[in-house]
């Protein structure tokens, strides 16, 4: 375990020393925070739209995180060659992998901790209130749809070729199933077969990112989701990045790399 | 309890090695890197592993470290199969090129890979300071290695290569682009390792170094071994004079002044 540590130590310095998340973070504050400071037509609804566009602007940052920083993990370490030093101790490639996902999963949690917390303060500086079990909720279960998308851009990384090709399908299919992922049965009710087994089947097969995304339980402020509900919710998005880990090792172990 | 595949003064061994790789293009091409390659070095000595380029001799370390997994035969490093993580807890391996984190510091690089090797931190912290002092590079030890030069980067992968003390350490082509006060800090490092009782797998172009500090060499061209033993055996048995010109006979080349009929060489003949 200590060895899967120590790759993820590494990952994770690794970001803290570039500059992409930074650059997110000072995008997402200050459009926020020029946003916040503008009070359209003295409507205080308006702290709604305010809410929604800032929870989008941290999920879609999180997005370019999560799969900018995976998808260059193992291919640039290839390119630079460090991966052979690393490849040369006692490290099995299943610990290489882990501690890759590791590294990077932490680090989505890191920037996902300090995107919130900018959030809170901004609405709470409009609503005069700070519900924080709400917040935990939608952090945690944002975490963990992160932690699919971060091993499913593993996977590509493994598969695919180029960073640039790995980076951009990762990136559509994740948005696709956000858009689309809950709606894919229905479609498949209007189609004739095989298409609509096909579409069917992708129904049952995909991650459904969809149901991790719960912005509306802060911008509206609405009750707390069921905790049996909650705990459900993540018990689905670790048994998919096992899934996806395990495809990833499958994938890397026989690999031949020079 | 398995009998172990090999004797213990062999520590390591490559039993009928063969690789091949195969193309990704629609007309699929087989290469063969390595055919039939048997290999043994053993315990205390310095054994030079010599071939032109593609002849086989990053593929065969590439194997011995698990990058590369053989189409048929066995490695072993101390009686373990290469395919598992154990059998490299005692090597140490510097690569022809300077390979590592250019974020982190010589320090963070040694911590890590102390780590990695499951040194407790008192120890790690030893060896670290130690190592350091050894490669003249205690006072660039908090710099990022990416302002390093290249000598003080080969210098840093001595370092790591010796961070956990191991018994036998693989070296390709270490002293390649470094300087001539370079080199020679290399072969002090090599002739240190070799008094101390360790082995030593040294991959190399440089003959005349090669000539200086081992034991026993092994030359393989187009994945074959060639020719095998100690250099002054060598230079005896192929009626040369220096390990340049066995190496030359060896791999089947002819210098111009061989090739060309003594009546052509005589001016006005």
């Amino acid at each position: 375990m200590n060895k899967i540590f120590a790759i993820s130590n590494v990952v994770l310095l690794e970001m803290y020393r570039r500059k992409d998340f930074y650059v997110l973070f000072i995008v997402t504050a200050l459009i926020t925070a020029v946003m916040g400071s503008v009070t359209f037509f003295k409507d205080a609804e308006i702290v709604r739209y305010l809410k929604a566009i800032c929870l989008f602007l941290i999920w879609a940052s999180s997005l370019f995180i999560a799969i900018g920083a995976t998808a260059r993990q193992i291919p640039a370490e290839r390119e630079s060659r460090t991966l052979f030093p690393l490849m040369a101790k006692p490290v099995s490639r299943s610990q290489i992998l882990l501690g890759k996902f590791l590294g990077c999963w932490l680090a989505c949690g890191v920037a996902l901790v300090i995107f919130y917390a900018f959030f809170g303060c901004v609405a709470a500086a409009r609503e005069h209130q700070w519900p924080l079990a709400n917040y935990f909720q939608a952090l945690a279960l944002h975490w963990a749809m992160l932690g699919i998308v971060v091993a499913m851009t593993l996977l590509g990384s493994l598969v695919l070729t180029a960073v640039s090709s790995n980076i951009t399908i990762t990136f559509i299919a994740a948005v696709a199933i956000l858009l689309v992922g809950r709606y894919l049965h229905k479609v498949a009710l209007s189609m004739t077969e095989p298409s609509a087994a096909i579409i069917t089947g992708l129904y049952y097969v995909i991650p459904h990112l969809e149901l991790f995304d719960v912005r509306d339980l802060i911008v509206h402020n609405w009750p707390l989701i069921p905790w049996g509900i909650w705990v459900i919710a993540l018990a689905y998005a670790a048994a998919y990045t096992a899934l996806l880990l395990l495809l990833s090792w499958l994938a890397f172990r026989r690999k031949v790399l020079q | 309890m398995a009998k172990p595949p090999v004797e213990m003064s062999v520590i390591l061994k490559t039993e009928q090695l063969r690789v091949e790789f195969t193309s990704r293009e629609f007309r699929q091409t087989t290469k063969v890197a390595l055919s039939s390659l048997d290999l043994e070095v053993s315990a205390g000595e310095i054994f030079g592993f010599l071939g032109p380029n593609g002849a086989g001799k990053t593929t065969t370390i590439n194997v011995l470290l698990g990058f590369v997994t053989p189409k048929s035969g066995a490695a072993y490093l101390f009686g373990i199969d290469v395919r598992q993580p154990i059998a490299r807890q005692r090597i140490g391996y510097l690569p022809e090129m300077t390979y590592y984190y250019k974020f982190l510091t010589a320090e963070e690089l040694l911590r890590f890979y102390a780590r990695i090797f499951g040194l407790a931190r008192a120890e790690a912290n030893k060896r670290i300071d130690r190592l350091l002092k050894l490669v003249d590079l205690e006072p660039a030890r908090r710099r990022p290695l990416k302002t390093y030069s290249k000598g003080m980067q080969q210098r840093v992968g001595l370092a790591q290569a010796l961070i956990n003390d191991p018994d036998l350490l693989i070296l390709d082509e270490p002293t390649s682009g470094l300087d001539p006060l370079g080199r020679m800090k290399v072969r002090e490092i090599i002739q240190r390792v070799k008094n101390e009782g360790k082995t030593v797998f040294f991959s190399s172009h440089e003959l005349g170094e090669v000539e200086t500090v081992c034991d026993r060499v092994v030359i393989i061209n187009a994945g074959e071994l060639k020719a095998e033993g100690r250099v002054a055996d060598l230079v005896q048995k192929y009626q040369t004079s220096s390990l340049e010109q066995v190496f030359l006979k060896v791999v089947g080349y002819e210098t111009s002044s061989a090739r060309t009929p003594a009546a052509a060489r005589t001016p006005n003949a």
